[in-house]
């Protein structure tokens, strides 16, 4: 402290602007008077705000016993979310609502106690600082002084050869560390081209790896599909990542319905299409698929799709139609893949139009 | 040569002893003589910044608490702990330890309900804090750097939530992950490589959760915590601010002295936050990671939508056409680029830049380079409330958009249709909300104005001797009178001339905005126009001849 004033105005000349001056303003009244509070006043008020204070303490107290009541007080055995037996789910939401309550007011009392022994205990006198100047003058002065100083001694600029050399090791010194990140990633983006779809390969459905008839596919059903060796794969061996590539989604649609352009007149089978599931957009997957309009929605976003013009993009942020799988039936009857995606499946990357440009020709 | 040791004060007492010692060895008394009474001015609105901090601290402390049991691994394995419905599913190490601690440890969801919520209290109450600072114009010198630092940890808020919401692998994360895998991917030329490198591979890969599992509980944190401490050294070395009053002025400080009042009620404060966090965690569930199932790329829910720290992004993308007036897929010598994922981010950008660069461009166009410790109430401001408001109102749209889908099915109205209003929301409502604000702060500073000169309404009808009735205004004290008339006054700064006499073409666009500002000012009452003023009354009350003087 020591440097309180009275709260009286300093000849400030900061609060005027342009065109008023201090002439046509109001004079600062100073600090209202202090008001006492009854707890000043009366000592009775007093005591009954320590009372309280310490109540709420207590309170605090016993918000702590209610946490280890719940702790060790509430068994949560046996399986959680049976829906046969809802002993141990029961017993689990007491038990988060008595640990949690128990925290809270443990909380809650320090909390109010303290605050509240604050504003009725504590002095409420309004008192006055002056501020200072962020920098002064001679501080300034000495600063650069002493950087002058420290500038001189280093020899930095009388050696301009030390200096320079030191500004090219400090730029390249850091290089190592940036190349160190380079294993990150691989820098091959040709996965990016593939799926696990390739001729023969027959569509099964998800999650249970059957595969699919084309009879199976009545009108207005829908199935969502992976391909059949995706569920060879493990875990460990990507199996999430081909799967994010190749989820199709079916469906039947009447043939005469729908607009199929001449070169895509085989990829469907008796008006079976089947479309990448991941959104063109930002990728998510487009799991709705609207049976009276024919058209699928992504969840996310909201990118709306026609099934009857080749998913054209009809509403929402996505620009480009899903990519079509060309299908056909094998010797069995069951749904293959007649190649893989024509186009890199999922959201746009710079490198996409090379790809598309390579996949085509690989295509034809 | 030694120095002697010449203190010759000796203690009493043992917590006297043990002060001293520690007071000789690393001299305490100066930092108790700086801090132990320094005043801090009393304000409601001064509380968010304490929340935010609270919040964060919470944060620390309940995010140590799950990283005992948390594993950030993607290595896969089958699910063998009590919940039922994902018993022997295949999943990650991540979701399965997310689904432990919810679980199988004792107080574990209410943990980690307790630190989704307070990240989400921590996100609102940095915005709103910011608000606050951006209305009253505490950003102003010398205070332009800690408004910096404050759009920092705002950004960094931000990436903390994201990051920690990606961790347990559940559906909802994943899904997360992988639009942020599609916007990277956006980013012409090296867009698809950034990617590679931050999933090791392609999406979702093996790397991803231990990346951003350290990223979150080292580097963010990390970061948060000096930028704080940069934060609050600043507020030391500046002093708070306060708002104009009787007996506050530019060179004082007027409030609680830090010991006992200002420690009390802060201290006492931080334990109040932590209590609602609790009664949130505790009777609240929030991200119910075990209804989602562990991430797989085929399934999503309807409705689906981030925290809402995120939802701004999410409901630019919504908003964008992609395909409307025509498709803003471009492809140039086989390199694509989506404007409909990329452009959507320019105007956040923007946004952002235009926030941080804010009270450089407010003094460039009041040339007002004065130091700033007296806040302004937001009415004495229009310009600035003003444009603020256009800000929140952009950005309120953008978020209001991230549940467009929850709107047209909460309110049965077709989604389309929400699309379509927002969209022209995006470009109208900033503008209206400029314009509106503007208004209504001028009229409020003329209510400001009516009540200085003509009292306070008392609600008292009188009937005067002639017939008439009037309603008795009663003047108000010279305290509340100052705080309605002590603000700064800014006016119209006409382009000027430079050294060489010249307008420049910069200094004339300065002129325009400072006009557009500054052109409708309501002027603080002065003591001339009061006194003027106290003359019609007696006139009023004088006879019938003058009463249309009032009128």
């Amino acid at each position: 402290m020591g440097s309180h004033s009275d709260g009286t105005p300093h000849q400030s000349g900061t609060v005027a602007t342009t065109g008023t001056t201090e002439m046509e303003r109001f004079p600062d009244p100073g600090l209202p008077p202090h008001r006492p509070r009854l707890t000043d006043v009366e000592s009775k008020a007093a005591k009954r705000a320590e009372r309280q204070v310490s109540l709420l303490f207590l309170i605090s107290i016993l918000g702590s016993v209610m946490f280890f009541v719940g702790y060790f007080g509430v068994r949560v055995e046996g399986p959680l979310y049976d829906v046969t037996n809802p002993t141990a789910t029961d017993a689990l939401r007491l038990q988060n609502l008595l640990l949690g309550l128990g925290i809270a007011l443990a909380m809650f009392g320090i909390g109010i106690g303290v605050v509240h022994w604050a504003r009725t205990l504590m002095p409420d006198h309004e008192l006055v600082e002056s501020r200072h100047a962020v920098r002064t003058e001679e501080q300034r002065a000495d600063a650069q002084s002493i950087l002058t100083t420290v500038y001189d001694e280093s020899g930095i600029k009388r050696r301009p050869l030390l200096r320079n050399t030191l500004i090219g090791a400090a730029v390249v010194a850091p290089l190592p560390f940036i190349g160190l990140l380079k294993d990150l990633g691989p820098t091959n983006l040709d996965p990016l081209k593939e799926t696990l779809w390739d001729e023969g390969v027959r569509l099964v459905r998800d999650p249970s790896g059957t595969p699919i008839k084309a009879s199976d596919v009545t009108l207005g059903s829908t199935f969502h599909v992976v391909p059949e060796n995706l569920n060879e794969l493990s875990h460990h061996e990507g199996y999430l990542d081909e799967k994010a590539k190749a989820v199709v989604l079916l469906m039947r649609l009447d043939p005469e319905s729908v607009n199929v352009s001449p070169d895509r007149a085989d990829w469907n089978v008796d008006g079976i299409f089947a479309y990448s599931k991941v959104c063109t957009h930002v990728g998510c997957p487009v799991a709705l698929y609207e049976q009276q309009t024919h058209h699928l929605l992504c969840p996310c976003h909201q990118s709306t799709f026609d099934l009857t013009n080749e998913c054209e993009v009809i509403f929402g942020p996505a620009a480009r139609p899903l990519p079509q799988l060309p299908i056909t039936v094998d010797a069995d009857g069951y749904l293959v893949a007649r190649s893989d995606f024509h186009e890199p499946v999922g959201p746009t990357y710079s490198q996409r139009g090379t790809h598309v440009e390579e996949m085509q020709g690989e295509a034809n | 040569m030694s120095t002697s040791t010449d203190y010759e004060y000796k203690p009493q007492t043992s917590t006297g002893r043990i002060a001293n010692f520690v007071d000789t060895r690393v001299g305490m008394s100066p930092i108790v003589k700086e801090f132990g009474r320094k005043i801090f001015p009393d304000h409601w609105s001064f509380m968010f910044g304490e929340v935010a901090l609270y919040t964060f601290v919470i944060l620390l402390l309940s995010g140590t608490f799950l990283a005992l049991w948390f594993d950030p691994s993607m290595a896969s394995m089958e699910y063998e702990g009590s919940y039922v419905p994902m018993q022997g599913v295949e999943m990650s190490a991540a979701y399965v330890s997310s689904l432990d601690i919810s679980f199988d440890i004792r107080g574990g969801l209410f943990l980690r309900q307790l630190h989704h919520w307070s990240a989400l209290v921590f996100a609102a109450s940095v915005s709103v804090h910011m608000l606050r600072v951006f209305f009253t114009g505490a950003f102003r010198r010398p205070r332009e750097l800690n408004w910096l630092v404050g759009v920092g940890l705002f950004l960094l808020a931000i990436v903390a939530g994201f990051t920690g919401y990606s961790l347990p692998d559940d559906v909802l994360s994943g899904n997360g992950l992988r639009i942020a895998d599609a916007i990277l991917k956006a980013i012409p030329i090296v867009g698809a490589y950034l990617s590679m490198f931050l999933f090791g591979g392609e999406f979702p890969g093996h790397d991803i959760i231990p990346r951003l599992y350290i990223i979150h509980v080292l580097l963010i944190p990390a970061a948060i915590l000096g930028l704080i401490v940069v934060h609050l050294f600043m507020v030391v070395v500046h002093k708070h601010t306060q708002f104009p009053g009787p007996g506050r002025t530019e060179n004082n400080v007027v409030g609680f002295p830090v010991g006992p009042v200002y420690a009390a009620k802060a201290g006492g404060f931080f334990f109040i936050v932590f209590g609602i966090m609790a009664l949130l965690a505790a009777t609240t569930t929030i991200n119910a990671i075990w209804n989602y199932g562990p991430y797989d790329p085929s399934p999503v829910q309807a409705g689906s939508q981030p925290d809402w720290y995120m939802g701004f992004t999410d409901g630019a993308v919504r908003l964008m056409p992609g395909n409307w007036p025509f498709s803003w897929e471009w492809t140039f010598w086989g390199m694509s680029i989506p404007f409909n994922v990329l452009l959507p981010m320019v105007p956040i950008m923007i946004l952002f830049a235009l926030m941080a660069a804010w009270p450089w461009l407010e003094r460039w166009v009041t040339k007002d380079d004065r130091e700033h410790h007296l806040l302004d109430r937001p009415r004495n401001a229009p310009f600035r409330t003003a444009m603020g408001v256009a800000g929140v109102v952009f950005y309120t749209v953008m978020l209001v958009s991230a549940s467009g889908d929850l709107i047209a099915t909460h309110f049965h109205v077709s989604l389309n249709d929400v699309i379509y209003w927002l969209r022209t929301a995006y470009f109208v409502g900033p503008i209206l909300g400029f314009i509106i604000t503007r208004r209504i702060c001028l009229a409020l500073q003329r209510k400001d104005r009516e009540i200085v000169l003509h009292g306070r309404e008392t609600g008292r009808v009188q009937q005067l001797p002639h017939g008439e009735f009037i309603e008795v205004h009663e003047p108000i004290d010279e305290y509340k009178r100052y705080r309605l008339v002590a603000f700064p006054d800014y006016q119209v700064q006409p382009a000027e001339p430079n050294g060489k006499g010249k307008i420049t073409g910069l200094e004339k666009a300065r002129g325009r905005i400072s006009r557009w500002f500054f052109e409708d000012r309501v002027a603080p009452v002065t003591p001339a126009e009061l006194e003027a003023a106290h003359h019609h009354h007696e006139a009023v009350t004088a006879g019938t001849q003058d009463k249309e003087l009032v009128r």
